[in-house]
């Protein structure tokens, strides 16, 4: 992944940072330059609560290159506690044991590695609480 | 608008075709569908492929398939939206007839999908790259979190999943060009190995090489070359957002309701008017939530709308005669094309033993990615 392409991302990936409409208040995450609810292109920074609940999850077992020394993981859906809903891996826990509703709390991980000789690339995993 | 005609069709068998090329796909499926329609010019033709670049590292599609079809200088347009690329091909052929502009026009796709490219990584590309991917979903992966969505809503259940493809299995059995034309049970579909929980490999639509193209003309080239009149009554596209956390009802599939909605809207018709339909069963809750979102059965209960036998070749809404994309194969751009194909082929009487009696009124739905993009189209024998 070259490098301004994921430095673009950090302010979501490192800090969770999301975008609220200011017409509406519809959060969005990743942010948006314009509302697809109320049209407006007025937008202000919030960050995203680190909990919510699981709303729907699978292990994945057969996986693309850069997490195939991962599988089995994880992956959610996890609908935080204002309502905005993230994609994430659930790690720390028997992925067997799951369930939809259970607790997670987001967390600062390395996501993957860039290759053979690239850089790491870190963002958010979802841990139970 | 102008009245558009299927008038021909050809396509290639499905499967490992280790001795064709991506080109060579194309062009067996356009020279049938030609031959099959009787012309001997195109005016345009319209090539729908997912991603060429990453499978083949082959991109400028449109052209290279006009020169080895023998068709250059005719315009040619390269067609992409992830695994509808095909149907959005006739959409387009539909529009460029429908306007006026061409009389013939040939619409198909194709995919070359086992020469080596890291497969489950360039399918993941039709998913959001930054807020999907980067984290590890794979395709399977994001069907298997609707999948347990909708049995945790509605109460689906695993057997009704494993119905869709037995049922879809058993029609691919009867078709030559399906690359699994082999009945399965219950018991095997449960007990393959698990791909995404709760889905298996037996869930799960195969990686594909093949093409199927279709000859589309005005009503004036249809009633001079004689051709039985199949005519595009319907046809209708939409879209939604690439990633599934984006949605409002994880177990909707919205631009699957509105396309149908709009392709209905434009052919008068309703749910009930349909014989037969082809529908986009990349997995099998795929094929439970479209017939969810086309209106044959009620939200919530096309698991069991399934496991009743409706959709069965029997049944009251024969669904993937052909036997589908689990059974017959998911070349991902040639897809939708294929699906035409078959209604086609229905339509016409040409089905053989899976032939549906008496078919008048065919549906063909192809989808994109986790359902970001869907096209319907609506046949009617004239
Ligand atoms: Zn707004």
């Amino acid at each position: 992944m070259p490098s301004p392409r994921y430095r673009r991302e950090m302010p979501q990936r490192y800090r969770l940072e999301a975008g609220k409409c200011k017409g509406c208040g519809k959060i969005f995450f990743p942010p948006r330059l314009i509302c697809n609810k109320c049209g407006s292109q007025e937008f202000e920074q919030v960050v995203l609560p680190e909990n919510g609940k699981i709303v729907t999850f699978t292990i994945i077992r057969v996986a693309p290159a850069q997490f195939e020394a991962e599988v089995p993981y994880a992956i959610a859906i996890v609908e935080l506690e204002n309502g905005v809903r993230i994609t994430t891996q659930v790690v720390d826990c028997d992925p067997e044991k799951l369930d939809i509703g259970n607790e997670v709390k987001l967390v600062f991980r390395k996501i993957q590695k860039e290759g053979k000789t690239g850089i790491l690339l870190y963002g958010y995993k979802a841990v139970l609480v | 608008m102008r009245d558009v005609y299927v008038i021909g069709c050809g396509m290639t068998k499905f499967g490992e075709i280790w001795e064709s090329s991506f080109r060579d796909l194309f062009v067996e499926a356009g020279l049938k569908a030609i031959k099959d329609a009787g012309v001997d010019h195109l005016d345009s033709m319209y090539v729908g492929t997912m991603t060429s670049g990453l499978f083949i590292g082959q991109e400028h599609v449109g052209a290279l398939m006009a020169d080895y079809l023998g068709m250059a200088p005719i315009p040619a347009v390269r067609v992409e939206s992830a695994c509808c690329s095909g149907g959005l091909a006739v959409r387009m052929g539909f529009l460029d007839i429908a306007s006026g502009n061409s009389d013939i026009v040939l619409a198909g796709g194709v995919e070359k999908m086992n020469d080596g490219a890291d497969v489950t990584f360039a399918l993941s590309t039709a998913a959001d790259q930054e807020y999907e991917c980067y984290h590890g979903v794979t395709f399977p992966g994001l069907y298997a979190m609707i999948a347990r969505a909708h049995m945790h809503r509605y109460g689906t259940t695993r057997n009704q999943l494993a119905q869709v493809a037995v049922k879809n299995h058993f029609n691919g059995s009867m078709n030559p060009n399906a690359q699994f034309p082999r009945k399965v049970t219950l018991e095997q579909v449960k007990s393959s190995v698990l791909v995404a929980d709760p889905l298996t490999v037996l869930d799960s639509s195969p990686v594909s090489d093949g093409g199927a193209c279709v000859i589309l003309a005005s009503e004036e080239v249809a009633k001079k070359l004689q051709k039985p009149m199949i005519k595009i009554i319907g046809s209708g596209v939409a879209t939604d957002s690439l990633a599934l956390d984006q949605r409002e009802d994880i177990t909707a599939l919205n631009a699957v309701k509105v396309s149908a909605e709009r392709a209905f809207k434009m052919a008068g018709l309703k749910p009930s008017d349909i014989d037969l339909a082809e529908v986009h069963d990349c997995f099998t809750i795929a094929e439970i939530c479209i017939l969810e979102e086309l209106g044959f059965a009620e939200r919530g209960k096309g698991g069991l709308f399934t496991e009743q036998g409706h959709t069965a070749l029997t049944g009251k809404i024969p669904i993937n005669t052909s036997g589908g994309l689990k059974s017959k194969g998911h070349p991902v751009g040639a897809t939708g094309a294929a699906q035409v194909v078959e209604i086609f082929e229905q339509l016409t009487g040409k089905s053989g033993e899976r032939q549906i009696k008496n078919a008048k009124i065919g549906l063909a739905q192809n989808m994109g990615g986790s359902g970001a993009s869907s096209v319907t189209h609506i046949f009617s024998l004239m």
